[in-house]
């Protein structure tokens, strides 16, 4: 059995460091299985977060050698284990402790944006008919786990810290997911400019790159959505016909 | 004294999967102060992994269905020992609850004239399950989540239940402790909803997530609640088998409805060879019968692979024993080889089957589309649970719910694949609405306090005893490793009996667990305390199948390997004795209306 050398970083909001540990690997594993060993055996109290252990639920969110990543995802035959491996926690969010950090600023995020709504139903029973070629693009959208990778790696968050006027990619995408709908009568455009701030993203990509649904956020979501922004507001033909309507 | 933050509520629901997040909508709607706590953070509960669909007899794809079908399906897959009153309302109830999904958002795989498509699964007579590919519970748990956060409900993450607490025979609120911090917070509330989930971590290869440990079983016992049905424990047939660090990971049932295969290795479709008499005139008795089925063609009868999980899982665990396993100790499944009859397979399988794809692919280097995978049976579902009046959900204490997995009586003694889902939003819902209901004639009671107090010394007892003490994870670990060994797909009495005196020696090393370092976010000390749940339910699970000297369902027995007439007739419900000790009484199942035999007869033809 071969061993690795894993650098884990230890700490909590004040401050921390990577510690070292050395474990036993066998060939299948992923990064989860040694965080998860080394915390049987080498440090009980280590925190990590994790649920499915199968990328469905989005929750062991991590960087592993500065990569954002799901650390139940991550195999090891796709590391070099002759250098340690990092591990640490995401950059974008407040460092709680060890590989945990407070995510809690999405779910504040979402509340604001407006919620689905449905036009009336299209049959007598209450039931509406989409074909399934108009869905298919709001599925793509709906795949998404809320690991946050996204939030973690866009720059917009992550270096300039613009948490309260940039929605991040996530929420684009949960938007997206909302206006592409074909059932849904809401009007989220002028929110998009405003308090979304879907400005910010210059189209960089690095969400879609990290994005462990291969959900193509940039070109699917947010450039769509950006188009939409402009036919409303900046579109020069629209607002001469504006002023005269 | 311990510290407390002290919060009010009307409804308190414990767990936010689809059943605690849709009783969540439901007691908010209706007007009261609603709260929910959950172990994880929200949109994470053990929901997102369900696969393959919600079961609601709402007849788009085969206009034959209905809810009578429905309603037979379920008790025959449940070996009639269901509660049918549940069984009723959840076949009754499932159509409405899907459509309710589709107003808040959920957008589901849709027929060719735009109404919701369903897919064919195991035990269910027609094409039943809505479904999103096979990434349902993802859908259900966000559509639920979206909806919620504008209900005005608080949601209270990553925090853990240590205790209910009570005022003489009613349950007036719980004492938890949030995971991030290590703080107690005392919720006082007027009713309290349990749905936390099944018991999956007392085994060794499970589908289910950490959060399992059978927290509402356990702490509802504990409280004086009944459990029933225990000894239930489903073991899904295809699960995977490799790597050994995925062993258990779930491979859904849908691979098998859209014509998936299962083979030995010898490259035989074995299940044809078992095919159990009460389901022969419904199951096809040959290969292209039953691609025709998966396809669609209504003449045509499910093919052997989609019998009930029970049943398959034995199928497969025979196989394995006799030799006839594949390289890692499974067998084969197989939906690369539909590429035999459809041109475009490779695409249609990763439409249809976009996360095993996935999963597959990167966990096991494995591609679905060109090869077979490697499967075998892993625990995936508790039919057990906390005995529940049918309409209210509400336990034998007053005030105290509790609704999907940790609620019995729907699935018997074996749950057909789709029902859960169905399950978590027709008795979440019911169990929310009633829920609001008593909070609305019942004042708030009184918290004892010193049951708070003596629970959080409890809680903190690891700490008195430091890193010296027990290593928390290795008895979770052995006690996982002797459930699987001992209490598992086949049972026999001296395995059992070995079982039960384990657990005592279990129990005596989990009094003296210990561990280090402080109270924030300390993984450690949640494994320490989740280990009382996981030896409770362990412990009623050996108790119960021990005493049911029959198969049945789930329940398999090698030294009684026939049903029994007797055991027909009767349901295991348990207790905590005066004594301490769990108390198993054996209680007649209630007969069933002239009305609902007369659909069970129509239906068996």
């Amino acid at each position: 059995m071969a061993t690795a050398t894993f650098r884990i970083w230890r700490g909590d909001a004040s401050g921390g460091d990577f510690k070292t540990y050395t474990t036993e690997v066998e060939s299948g594993m992923v990064v989860l299985d040694v965080v998860h060993r080394i915390q049987a055996t080498q440090a009980n109290d280590l925190a990590v977060r994790w649920n499915c252990k199968a990328g469905k639920c989005g929750s062991c969110s991590a960087e592993i050698n500065g990569r954002p990543r799901l650390m139940c995802m991550t195999r090891l035959n796709e590391l070099d284990l002759s250098q340690p491996v990092t591990v640490e926690p995401m950059h974008t969010f407040p460092r709680m402790k060890d590989l945990v950090t407070d995510v809690s600023w999405n779910y504040k995020v979402k509340t604001k944006i407006k919620k689905f709504a449905p036009r009336k139903p299209d049959a007598p029973d209450g039931t509406w008919r989409m074909a399934q070629a108009d869905v298919d693009r709001v599925q793509e959208f709906r795949k998404c786990i809320e690991c946050y990778l996204c939030q973690d790696v866009c720059h917009v968050l992550r270096e300039h810290h613009m948490h309260d006027q940039f929605i991040g990619p996530r929420f684009l995408v949960y938007t997206a997911a909302m206006e592409m709908n074909p059932l849904d009568t809401a009007d989220r455009i002028g929110d998009l400019r405003d308090s979304c701030g879907i400005g910010y993203c210059n189209i960089t990509k690095c969400c879609t790159k990290v994005c462990p649904e291969e959900i193509k956020i940039t070109d699917n979501a947010i450039i769509p959505l950006k188009e939409r922004v402009v036919d409303e507001f900046y579109d020069p033909l629209q607002r001469i016909f504006k002023i005269f309507r | 004294m311990a510290e407390y933050q002290k919060f009010e509520y009307d409804v308190l629901i414990v767990g936010a999967g689809g059943a605690g997040l849709r009783a969540a909508v439901e007691a908010s709607a209706a007007g009261v102060k609603t709260a929910v706590l959950s172990k994880s953070l929200l949109g994470k509960a053990h929901t997102v992994m369900a696969e393959g669909g919600m079961a609601a007899a709402m007849g788009n794809v085969d206009d034959r269905d209905n809810w009578r079908v429905h309603f037979a399906d379920t008790m025959r897959g449940g070996q009639y020992l269901n509660n049918w009153k549940m069984a009723e309302l959840h076949a009754k109830e499932a159509p409405a609850r899907v459509r309710e999904m589709e107003a808040w958002g959920a957008v589901f795989d849709r027929t060719k004239d735009g109404r919701i498509l369903q897919r064919n699964f195991g035990g269910h007579r027609y094409p039943r399950l809505a479904h999103v590919g096979d990434r349902t519970g993802l859908e259900l748990i966000r559509t639920l989540q979206d909806h919620g956060i504008h209900q005005g409900i608080d949601f209270h993450m990553e925090t853990t239940i240590v205790t209910l607490l009570k005022d003489g025979d009613r349950c007036v609120g719980v004492l938890a402790y949030d995971r991030e911090r290590g703080r107690f917070k005392l919720f006082h509330a007027k009713a309290v909803v349990l749905a936390t989930g099944g018991i999956g971590r007392a085994y060794q290869i499970t589908s289910n997530s950490w959060e399992y440990t059978g927290d509402g079983h356990s702490l509802a016992y504990h409280a004086g609640a009944a459990l029933l049905d225990m000894e239930f424990v489903q073991f899904h047939p295809t699960g995977m088998v490799w790597p050994p660090s995925v062993r258990g990971i779930l491979v859904t049932e849908g691979v098998r409805g859209e014509g998936g295969v299962l083979r030995n290795s010898e490259g035989k479709r074995f299940m044809f060879d078992d095919i159990p008499e009460n389901y022969k005139p419904q199951t096809a008795d040959n290969e292209e019968e039953g691609w025709r089925y998966t396809q669609g063609d209504k003449n045509a009868r499910r093919p052997p692979e989609l019998l009930t999980r029970d049943h398959v899982a034995r199928c497969i665990r025979r196989e394995v024993k006799e030799g006839r396993g594949s390289p890692h100790g499974g067998v084969f499944l197989d939906i690369a080889w539909i590429k035999e009859r459809l041109p475009n397979s490779v695409e249609h399988i990763k439409k249809k089957l976009p996360s095993m794809y996935h999963q597959f692919k990167q966990l096991a280097d494995i591609d679905i589309t060109q090869v077979p995978m490697e499967i075998g049976p892993t625990t995936h579902y508790m039919m057990g649970g906390v005995q529940v009046d049918a309409e209210s959900q509400m336990s034998t204490i007053a005030g105290l719910f509790a609704a999907g997995e940790s609620a019995a009586g729907l699935h018997g003694a074996n749950r057909l694949g789709g029902n859960s889902l169905s399950d978590l939003l027709v008795f979440g819902k019911r169990a929310g609405e009633f829920a609001a209901k008593f909070a609305r004639e019942h004042g708030a009671g009184q918290v004892n306090n010193e049951q708070v107090e003596e629970a959080a010394r409890w809680a903190l007892a690891p700490f008195d005893r430091g890193p010296a003490g027990e290593n928390p994870y290795t008895v979770q670990h052995d006690l996982q490793a002797m459930m699987q060994d001992l209490v598992g797909i086949v049972r026999q009495e001296e395995e059992m009996e070995r079982a039960i005196e384990g657990i005592q020696a279990l129990k005596a090393r989990a009094a003296k667990a210990g561990i280090a370092g402080n109270r924030e976010y300390n993984n450690g000390w949640h494994t320490a305390l989740d280990l009382n749940n996981l030896l409770t339910v362990s412990e009623a699970i050996a108790m119960a199948a021990l005493i049911r000297k029959e198969s049945r369902g789930a329940h398999f027995r090698d030294d009684y390997p026939e049903k029994s007439k007797y055991w027909s007739e009767r349901n295991l419900r348990i207790t905590k004795g005066a004594d301490g000790h769990p108390r198993v009484e054996e209680v007649p199942v209630k007969e069933m209306p002239e009305e609902l035999k007369q659909v069970i007869e129509e239906q068996s033809k």
